[in-house]
């Protein structure tokens, strides 16, 4: 029975896929139709959906459209691989940004918060050590070894915390819909 | 002097901006050797996967996508070089659709033959695909290595692969090939025939869903690499042993470098990481000294 759902759940999350490509054009189609001021957004949209599926298809020795040398392949190394990374890299930017203007040592909390963040992210780099050095910090003192202290023993704990949180929230969340007392998802109040 | 803490508080983001890049940029070109001291996580990791006998065969679960490549590409990449010397056989699978190409990705960038090819019995085997050159030694598709795809379903595909990998995954990436065909997975039947996982995670479905179905549901022993981001939610797997080893972020990637002896792109990019650091720290502290030092003043006036 577990893997009858199973099989099932891989068919329509493979069919949701499908489902969620079409429902990208339809929205883009839209907006492109009502002259929505972000229509060319929508237009770049869909001449790359477009140009990767036919990429895809027919341009690419069909079964074989990921090996490398494909032009489905060529896409994904020279067009969306570089676009994606750069998203992500453009995080260190605005993280130093947002970090310069808003992380405050504001009252006790927000000041130990700062001094684990500058122990973690010193301590993860081996500049702590030279650090440690320069201040001839014994050994259980230094920057990386107070880093993996706070991963180790603190982050584990809150983890935990969060994790059994959200463990008991779940359950009884499932208690409420299986005894009737939780009927939102059917439209109720 | 409050004039100049008041302009530091408002100073263009685009400054800071440009601060970054050269931190980041500068620090490439300058080939500095740093140090990089191998913390425990990633040493029960390199122990995990040395005790392995040869011939052994490892699944490489691929969940990520090139946002997460600058840390994750190189474990990866640092992985198939010491599985291809230590004539480990690896099957990669990937529970989001980027991460087997991402997979491909790493074996033509550790493949020494380029754009090589040998005939054999009439077939043409490519270099970089169908064989890997790592030094003296050679990985071959099918026998060696074998590359799965992609499979939609999450943690429910894993829990499939618990009773049946070919109800998973019925053909292989490449050739569409049946996978019982391949030599390699002659004998793996299910998850628990696998003796190890390797789990390369930026997110859901990652590295907590394997540890959560496959190595406590089917008992089989796994080792994550993990983004930065996302390495501290997984640590309290590594406290309780479920884990056989954590690599986070780029700091991992560079440590998995040192032990298995081929330093590469993550040792290297980890000096622009540490400028990185040390200017962000050194914002937040500037930052904050303005801060404090405006706040009186503008109190006094309010």
């Amino acid at each position: 029975m577990a893997d009858m759902f199973s099989d099932w759940f891989s068919i329509i999350a493979a069919c949701a896929i499908w489902l969620g490509a079409l429902n990208l054009l339809k929205i883009s189609l839209n907006k492109i139709y009502k002259k929505d001021k972000d229509r060319f957004y929508a237009v770049v949209t869909i001449i790359s959906f477009l140009l990767i599926v036919i990429a895809g298809f027919f341009f690419s020795g069909g079964r074989r459209f990921q090996e490398p040398g494909t032009s489905f392949d060529w896409l994904y190394i020279n067009v969306y691989s570089p676009l994606s990374a750069t998203m992500f890299a453009m995080l260190a930017f605005y993280v130093a940004s947002a970090s310069y203007r808003a992380f405050r040592a504001r009252n006790a909390q927000a000041t130990i918060l700062l001094l684990a963040a500058f122990v973690v992210m010193i301590g993860r780099t081996p500049f702590s050590d030279w650090l440690s050095g320069v201040f001839f910090l014994p050994e259980g003192w230094q920057i990386s070894n107070l880093s993996n202290i706070i991963m180790n023993f603190f982050n584990v704990a809150g983890q935990r915390a969060i994790m059994i949180g959200i463990s008991l929230g779940l359950i009884s969340t499932a208690l409420r819909v299986i005894l009737g007392i939780e009927r939102t998802y059917l439209g109720g109040d | 002097m409050q004039r100049i803490f008041e302009k530091l508080l408002a100073i263009d983001r685009r400054i800071i901006f440009l601060v970054i890049f050269l931190a980041l940029s500068i620090p490439i070109f300058l080939g500095i050797k740093i140090n990089i001291k191998v913390t425990d996580e990633v040493q029960i990791f390199y122990d995990a996967i040395s005790s392995l006998p040869s011939g052994s065969r490892i699944m490489v679960a691929c969940d990520y996508d090139p946002g997460s490549e600058p840390e994750l590409q190189p474990m990866a990449e640092s992985g198939f070089r010491y599985f291809i010397q230590n004539n480990l056989r690896f099957v990669i699978i990937g529970l989001w659709p980027q991460g087997p190409m991402q997979a491909n990705k790493a074996l033509v960038s550790i493949n020494e033959a380029k754009d090589e090819f040998i005939v054999e019995n009439g077939d043409t085997l490519y270099f970089g695909t169908d064989l890997i050159v790592v030094g003296p030694d050679t990985a071959r598709y099918g026998i060696d290595f074998v590359n799965l795809g992609f499979q939609a379903g999450n943690e429910l595909v894993i829990q499939r692969m618990g009773s049946s990998i070919k109800a998973a995954f019925a053909s292989d990436l490449r050739l569409g090939k049946p996978i019982e065909e391949f030599d390699i997975m002659r004998g793996l039947n299910q998850l628990s025939d696998f003796d190890f996982i390797f789990n390369l995670s930026a997110g859901y479905p990652g590295t907590v869903e394997w540890v959560q179905f496959a190595v406590d549901r089917f008992h089989v022993a796994c080792g994550a690499g993990n983004t930065a981001v996302q390495a501290p939610q997984v640590y309290p797997y590594l406290d309780s042993g479920q884990l056989s080893g954590l690599m986070g972020g780029m700091k991992g990637a560079a440590e998995l470098e040192k032990v298995v002896g081929h330093k590469a792109k993550a040792t290297m990019f980890m000096v622009s990481q540490t400028a990185a650091h040390i200017f962000v720290i050194l914002f937040i502290v500037i930052g904050n000294i303005a801060y404090f030092a405006t706040r009186g003043k503008s109190g006094r006036k309010g």
